[in-house]
């Protein structure tokens, strides 16, 4: 394991973590959970858990993500709060 | 109100980090688990079910029912989104027909229809834009070995990363991507609802079939062993083929939950009209 790796990802976990909770316009909500779930999907990989980064990355950042988007789709894009 | 939510999110977060501490290192060799546990799972796995991936075998043949009710819990999130989305065909308000040669779009109310066969009419959403048709090609090119791919990932999962779960929703994206390239209509089409349904709970039947099974050979639920004598081979080749069936059901219903799920949440439970 690489110290360096750990740092940026972990970062960018934490930055899209935020992003995607305080972001006004719900599509980009879901696209940053995206980025989010497949940063994790990195970090599980580079800890060894190379099965739990394969579903992470097909559910999590793949399926998911599309079932975000169609119940944006279908409700609204811009949250109140 | 939110500060006093920020103030309690922050000092529960706090109590967590703190209880983390006390946790042994990250591949800590003398942790409690990697002791007693990991060991015995490490030497004697290939050996009692010649299954390279302890991965696999762990998940799907020595915690079994874990993932039986795994399996459980992923067919009852599709029927809840059925139950709570899916709604009865009410008469349909208007619908739109585009004429193919001159692109003129017809808007028939009080649902009335043209006959599906129609050559010169296509029925299209309400939002409709136009179809691309490079994304159209491309996603047709590419679907066939998105789900070879997934049915690799089934079948592979002894060996490699993978398994029931991953190549399931690998093999319900592909069909979600159709649904999405084209329309929904078309999608259903290919996988209609009364069969998505269907193989949700098949997938789930074969998995606990399986386990059923065994013990008609006097084993224990999901003992898969006890299949020796019908799959004519000996107890731990026998288990390593009961974990890929059952790896199967676990396939197909994910496979169809995700589908469904998709299907009501897009079309918000019509079916009709999707993403």
């Amino acid at each position: 394991m690489i110290w360096q790796f750990d740092v940026v990802i972990l970062t960018l976990v934490v930055i899209s973590a935020i992003g995607a909770v305080t972001v006004k316009d719900l599509l980009g909500a879901v696209i940053l959970f995206g980025a989010y779930s497949f940063m994790m999907c990195l970090l599980w990989a580079i800890m060894g858990a190379v099965d739990v980064a394969f579903t992470e990355a097909s559910v999590g950042a793949g399926v998911s993500t599309v079932l975000f988007v169609a119940a944006v789709f279908r409700t609204t894009r811009r949250t109140r709060d | 109100m939110k500060k006093a939510g920020l103030v309690i999110v922050l000092f529960f977060g706090g109590l967590l980090v703190y209880g983390t501490l006390d946790f042994p290192d990250w591949g800590d060799p003398t942790s409690p688990a990697s002791l007693h546990v990991s060991p015995r799972y490490i030497e004697k796995t290939l050996e009692e079910t010649t299954v390279p991936n302890m991965v696999t075998a762990i998940l799907a043949d020595y915690r079994g029912f874990d993932t039986l009710f795994e399996t459980v819990v992923i067919f009852s999130a599709g029927l809840a989104c059925f139950f709570l989305l899916r709604t009865r065909r009410k008469a349909p308000g208007t619908r739109h027909y585009r004429h193919r040669p001159t692109g003129i779009v017809l808007h028939i109310e009080k649902g009335g229809r043209l006959p599906d066969d129609s050559t010169e009419f296509e029925r299209i959403d309400s939002l409709w834009v136009p179809h691309d048709l490079i994304i159209k090609a491309t996603c047709r090119l590419i679907i066939p070995f998105i789900q070879l791919f997934a049915l690799y990932v089934i079948a592979h999962g002894h060996h490699s990363p993978g398994g029931g779960f991953q190549g399931g929703v690998i093999f319900g994206a592909a069909f979600i991507l159709y649904a999405v390239t084209h329309d929904l209509r078309e999608g259903l089409q290919r996988l209609g609802e009364r069969t998505t349904y269907a193989m949700c709970s098949i997938g789930v039947f074969i998995y606990a079939g399986v386990g059923t099974l065994c013990l008609f050979f006097r084993k224990n639920f999901l003992d898969y062993s006890a299949l020796a004598a019908v799959l004519g081979v000996d107890p731990a080749t026998a288990r390593s083929h009961g974990i890929l069936m059952v790896e199967i059901g676990v396939g197909i219903a994910v496979m169809a939950v995700m589908f469904a799920i998709y299907c009501n949440l897009s079309s918000v439970g019509k079916q009709d009209e999707g993403l």
